[in-house]
């Protein structure tokens, strides 16, 4: 049966990285590509520069908490936070399909404004498409930004883990996913869910101040337990996670219990984890509580070497499991 | 909302489970099996199997919707995912259900251009149906006594609002003749069940009490927290123990012995009880609903002349053994191999409540 892509396929999970090593790999690889980080960093004279890109295609586009424009800046000013960077300029294109309404058009550009002014980002340059009625919906956006390289530099990747690190987690997983899939209005559910949509610079630049950071990492389509793998497959070492050790937001627990749905594999897109040295985990977990959106942050576990490559979570009864990658697709189009 | 977790003391549990430990040597071994889909996925989740005494083994039974449903079902839908002009609607699990060729699921058709909703009730399809007059739209009926009331009710509302463009494809199954089958089947060899807690909700506990007194197997029925599943095994090892086997119900605060006449009613007014083709398990007599000829305007079996047969399993898939409890996901060859979540083979493995999924999912270390 001839293969053909799927809404699997952008997932964020085991099919999005299949596709990634078997098509985009083999065609592209170079060195800065080959690290897979949310952004690649580049050597310049002037300073290594991080750079990084996203596309977004949430529908609806307005869900409590934010909008698309509102992500389209944070998704790629998150992505050069977590390669630890200092977001400085961004590209942004939209792909708009006929008819949209002008004010909603407007309302979203101003959603990226705010959203730029308050990170301390600037729009340079951009691009307008507009394809006929049925060939989208609405509006798609794609972002691009470049920003500086923070100290401590390059030494940021899965190749500084060690056995003994801790996974600090910045607050309650999956508030992204389930808020865009209530906004759907899919579900006679009562009470609101806020996306966790907020940018990340400031915990990033806390974190990597208060040092021993290993690897960040925001945790989006595919969520907490996908990302936790990719930090540890083709690795000697496991991650080791405490189930009530993990924040919670009841909220999103009780959605995700009724449609069958696992918080650890929702998205978010305004929370950070990061791999610490023991040594500085208190330090970085301090630092991150301070800012605005890390209130909840919560050391989650520890890197063993106990089953390397593996994410093993302790459940309260004390059972243990194995948490792997997200397959399938929980929930298309939430970003 | 509440947390579902209100229901959960670790600390209790710990003292049931340490109880079980201490009655379990004098037992042999125990084969106890839970019925539902979502019980599966609940042991599993909470890493309860590694918990138990070696000689407790939980085995996983027929109650996941998907995973029952038979191949040559699924043929027909898919054949008929290319009629223009009808929407095909079901739950998103079913869309991943491959029938008797491997890659071939609604899923891959909607990829292809074909119209496949996924729904979260049947009023959902329903609704569908409303806001597109032009388009027939076919809702795909799986599921037990849980979803059986909701799709009568959906019935019930468009006959009296004469929504014509609107029709069932009712695969609902009733889950005792098929747990009467396993009960009786020197094959399966259980020593008891864990009774599905959202299945009697509707049918009440009494429904259960033939396991007690035709078979003299213990059973309880429970709910779905780790809290609840251990109170029950608990009283299953009890039961067990002390040779009085009877019918117990740990889910006293959704389960009543009646039942939900409200939703019974709803069924008996649209359904009727036919012969049924489970998948692994074959025709079992009256364990399947039918819609009653005063609903055949919307009965899609007839609309569309859908007659399932039973279809052709995919070679090497042990899906038939497992939904008896006969194998063990772990067992089967294609297991995490050439069948994993993302490229399914079998049933079990496309199902959120399969058994090969939740066993692959929610992996034990060790």
């Amino acid at each position: 049966m001839e293969e053909i892509i799927t809404l699997d396929y952008g997932s964020g999970g085991l099919k999005t990285s299949q596709l990634i090593e078997s098509v985009l790999l083999p065609a592209f690889s170079n060195e800065a590509l080959n690290q897979l980080g949310d952004g690649a960093v580049l050597e310049n004279p002037g300073g290594p520069l991080v750079f990084s890109t996203d596309s977004f295609v949430v529908s609806p586009w307005r869900f409590p908490g934010g909008d698309i424009g509102k992500l389209a800046v944070c998704g790629t000013v998150n992505d050069l936070s977590m390669a630890g960077g200092r977001p400085w300029s961004l590209s942004l294109s939209f792909i708009l399909e006929e008819g949209l309404p002008m004010k909603d058009f407007q309302e979203i550009a101003a959603s990226i404004a705010k959203t730029a002014r308050e990170t301390g980002v600037s729009i340079v340059t951009g691009d307008t498409k507009v394809v006929e009625k049925g060939k989208g919906d609405g509006i798609y956006i794609n972002t691009s930004g470049i920003g500086f390289l923070l100290p401590p530099g390059k030494t940021l990747g899965k190749s500084a883990i060690r056995p003994g690190d801790r996974v600090i987690l910045s607050g309650p997983p999956g508030c992204h996913g389930t808020a865009v899939m209530m906004a759907r209005g899919e579900f006679p559910c009562e009470g609101q869910i806020i996306s966790d949509c907020r940018p990340l610079n400031q915990l990033s630049a806390a974190a990597l101040e208060a040092g021993g950071v290993k690897i960040m990492r925001d945790p989006t389509r595919g969520g907490v337990a996908t990302t936790l793998n990719e930090f540890t497959e083709n690795t000697p070492y496991s991650i080791r996670l405490e189930e009530t050790a993990i924040p919670r937001n009841p909220s999103v627990e009780a959605a995700c219990s009724l449609l069958g749905l696992d918080p650890l594999y929702c998205a978010c897109e305004g929370r950070m984890l990061a791999i610490v040295s023991p040594e500085k985990a208190e330090d970085v977990l301090k630092a991150i509580r301070r800012q605005e959106g890390g209130e909840e942050a919560a050391i989650i576990g520890e890197v063993t070497s106990q089953y390397p490559g593996k994410v093993i979570l302790t459940t309260p009864l004390g059972g243990s499991r194995i948490l792997g990658k997200l397959t399938g697709n929980q929930l298309p189009r939430i970003c | 909302m509440k947390s579902p977790d209100l229901f959960s003391s670790p600390e209790g549990s710990q003292k049931l489970l340490k109880a079980i430990h201490k009655m379990a040597p004098e037992l042999g071994l125990v084969r106890l099996m839970e019925v539902c889909g979502t019980h599966t996925m609940a042991i599993a989740k909470a890493g309860l199997k590694q918990l138990l005494p070696s000689n407790i083994r939980l085995i996983s039974g027929p109650g996941c919707p998907v995973c029952v449903t038979p191949a040559g079902a699924m043929d027909q839908i898919l054949a008929l995912s290319q009629r223009p002009g009808l929407t095909i609607a079901s739950y998103g699990d079913l869309l991943r259900v491959p029938g008797s060729h491997p890659g071939d699921s609604l899923l891959r058709r909607k990829a292809l251009g074909a119209s496949v909703q996924t729904v979260y009730s049947p009023m959902d399809a329903l609704n569908l149906a409303v806001r597109h007059p032009q388009q027939q739209v076919l809702f795909i009926a799986v599921g037990f006594e849980t979803t059986a009331p909701g799709t009568a009710a959906c019935l019930l509302e468009a006959k009296e609002k004469n929504i014509l463009n609107f029709s069932v494809f009712s695969l609902l199954k009733t889950t005792m003749p098929a747990m009467k089958l396993v009960a009786s089947s020197a094959q399966s060899a259980v020593n008891g069940f864990l009774c599905p807690g959202h299945v009697a909700v509707i049918t009440g506990s009494r429904a259960f009490s033939f396991l007690a007194q035709e078979f003299h197997l213990p059973a309880v029925i429970s709910g779905f927290e780790p809290g609840d599943l251990i109170a029950s095994l608990y009283w299953l090892i009890k039961m067990l123990y002390e040779q009085k086997p009877a019918v117990r119900n740990e889910y006293t605060r959704l389960v009543r012995p009646e039942g939900n006449p409200l939703a019974l009613n709803a069924m008996e007014e649209v359904f009727t009880p036919q012969d049924s083709l489970w998948r692994g398990l074959g025709k079992i007599p009256d364990s399947g609903l039918a819609l009653r000829k005063t609903f055949s305007s919307w009965d899609g079996s007839v609309k569309y002349a859908l007659q399932p047969e039973l279809g052709t399993e995919i070679p090497g898939c042990s899906c038939g053994q497992i939904i008896q409890g006969l194998m063990e996901p772990e067992e089967c060859p294609l297991f995490g191999s050439r069948c994993t979540p993302s490229d399914p083979v079998g049933p079990c493995m496309v199902s959120s409540e399969g058994s090969c999924a939740a066993a692959w999912r929610y992996h034990p270390v060790n």
